[in-house]
């Protein structure tokens, strides 16, 4: 009942994880089978630190994914979710609007975007020239178009983090806001000084989501412009080295390897917190 | 807040709304609707745009601009986008990973988290562990070993033409339902966990067996659960772009959503098929999401919270 699942699971996730890991450490191009020549030990982690550009482009770049993800777009979010978390006339439709982003594919939000972008046909520049400024490209100009990017990454991200965390206020017990109205704290203490210290398991759950969200980053990046010219991610990297007319699977794979060790901080992370859970 | 303190309030009761006594104007509330209908407006902007885009012509965009009163509004760009795009390839090939993905990853995803939680085994938190942790991983950390691996596995001729498991829509298909399985397990075994030990108790005392209690005691508990995460799975799976963008060298044997890689490329001079393109990749998760929105977003909620 669970052999056969768990043996895929084994072979089709963990063990390309494993082997990731084990082709990071040669300079296999994937046409003949591998063989001991191949073998570069941290030949290729050394290369990647010392004289590969794009690789401290991109690492950089996921750190302001991150950084726009967790301190921007989910701070918006959850103060959207404390917004409408009350009996407020229309707080349905509220919450569909700010959803609906979210089961739009990345990659179509790319494409979305990309008609508000564009320098030629986009609404923004073509307002912008009618009012004689400057007309950035913005999806096209290496200066400015990872944050371009993360506007989009944005307005999808938020809708993800109100509905989550509209779900752990939901589940704050009533009487602990009674009783902090009746210490009278007013909503903003309340918030402050109880529900979000009550909401510590969702707090992480958010934290840990925002984490992987910026790691995983990809679609977006790849369908703007191949994540190439200021879109540089870890995840792009990875595919444009190792499955590309380079072949650089070894190269590839020590990228995978990196990302995969940051990945493990926010997995660890959650992990604990399901076990927790489970004593608790 | 004068209710409030006039009734002892049993604890776990509805929650009590803060209710002013008079019915006057309130300020704070009009400033509260003001700002959440203009991030409203903000929010839908960009999908309003496309959409309006998607029914103007190109001769009238050309000549009046793109930000413009319309001369005219045509639905030529959906006919158009849709036979010149092949979209209805994209959409079958779509449905034939979505359907049977959905179906089968809840199947398998059921009873692995039937086992984990309701018998108890040495390797019960490693499983639980090594399904969702996979699950959490980027997919770019094992896109490399996937794509040798797949075009390495022969397949028999029924399932693919080219002998392997490379561009083939069974491919996608498996793929999703293995990377999926691991949230799915994660959902569900919190899920029953919520549930009575006694009921599969009593039915091993009936004497039924496992598959019998699985099928007939546990489903029906967690239909709700199911409903949730076959919305949910639905998109998940419809959206996925990256896996048929690796695993599938040809843009026509793509799935919608990877498709659109090739479209963007298509019609990259012409707007008005491009977001005509768009807004019908963008229909079916947009109509799922507006009826079944409960589920959609309790599927959302199963996975962050407890039960």
């Amino acid at each position: 009942m669970v052999g056969i699942p768990l043996t895929l699971d084994l072979v089709f996730i963990w063990g390309p994880t494993l082997a990731s890991i084990g082709l990071s450490l040669t300079q296999w191009r994937g046409i003949q089978g591998i063989n001991s020549n191949d073998w570069v030990g941290l030949g290729n982690f050394e290369k990647l630190w010392s004289s590969y550009p794009p690789f401290w482009e991109a690492f950089k770049h996921n750190i302001l994914w991150f950084a726009v993800l967790m301190f921007i777009a989910t701070p918006i979010g959850m103060f959207f979710a404390i917004l409408l978390d009350r009996e407020i006339r229309g707080t349905r439709i509220y919450q569909s609007i700010f959803f609906l982003p979210v089961v739009l594919s990345l990659a179509l939000v790319g494409i979305i975007w990309e008609m508000q972008y564009s320098q030629d046909y986009g609404f923004i520049d073509a307002v912008l020239r009618t009012a004689h400024l400057p007309t950035p490209d913005w999806f096209g100009d290496p200066s400015i178009n990872l944050w371009a990017a993360l506007v989009a990454a944005s307005w999808s991200h938020v809708g993800y983090i109100m509905v989550l965390y509209l779900a752990g206020l939901k589940s704050v017990d009533p009487s602990l806001r009674e009783a902090a109205a009746i210490d009278g704290a007013n909503s903003v203490q309340t918030y402050t000084h109880v529900v979000f210290w009550v909401m510590m398991p969702i707090n992480v759950v958010i934290v840990v989501i925002t984490t992987i969200q910026s790691l995983r980053a990809f679609d977006l990046a790849y369908i703007i412009n191949r994540g190439k010219n200021g879109l540089e991610l870890l995840s792009v990297l990875i595919t444009n080295t190792s499955l590309s007319e380079a072949n650089l699977i070894g190269f590839g794979s020590a990228i995978a390897t990196v990302l995969l060790v940051i990945s493990l901080v926010p997995i660890t992370a959650f992990l604990l917190r399901m076990n927790q859970d489970d004593q608790g | 807040m004068t209710d409030m303190t006039a009734t002892p309030t049993p604890i776990r009761t509805v929650a009590t709304p803060v209710r002013r006594p008079h019915p006057r104007v309130r300020w704070g509330r009009v400033a509260l609707h003001s700002f959440l209908i203009s991030m409203c407006v903000v929010w839908l902007w960009p999908l309003l745009w496309a959409l309006y885009t998607s029914f103007r012509t190109f001769g009238d965009v050309q000549h009046n601009g793109y930000v413009s009163l319309p001369s005219s509004l045509t639905i030529q760009n959906y006919i158009d986008a849709w036979t010149q795009g092949d979209l209805m390839r994209n959409f079958i090939q779509t449905l034939a990973i979505v359907i049977p993905g959905v179906t089968i990853t809840l199947l398998v995803a059921s009873m692995i988290a039937f086992a984990v939680t309701k018998f108890s085994w040495r390797f019960n938190v490693l499983v639980l562990m090594l399904f969702t942790a996979g699950n959490l991983l980027p997919p770019q950390v094992i896109i490399v070993p996937l794509y040798h691996i797949y075009l390495a596995i022969p397949l028999p001729e029924f399932l693919s033409d080219s002998g392997s498991m490379y561009n083939q829509i069974f491919g996608i298909l498996f793929i999703n339902i293995v990377f999926q399985t691991g949230f799915c397990v994660f959902v569900l075994s919190n899920y029953m966990k919520t549930l009575s030990k006694e009921l599969v108790e009593a039915a091993m005392v009936d004497g039924a067996g496992v598959f019998r209690i699985w099928w007939s005691v546990i489903l029906p508990l967690c239909r709700p659960a199911l409903a949730a995460l076959a919305t949910l799975e639905f998109t998940f799976i419809y959206n996925d772009f990256f896996w048929a963008l690796i695993l599938i060298g040809k843009g026509d044997r793509r799935p919608i959503t990877s498709a659109l890689n090739n479209l963007q490329g298509q019609f990259f001079t012409n707007y008005n098929l491009l977001a005509a393109g768009a807004i019908m990749v963008a229909i079916p998760t947009v109509f799922v999401y507006i009826v079944l929105q409960k589920q959609f977003i309790r599927g959302l909620s199963l996975g962050a919270t407890k039960g």
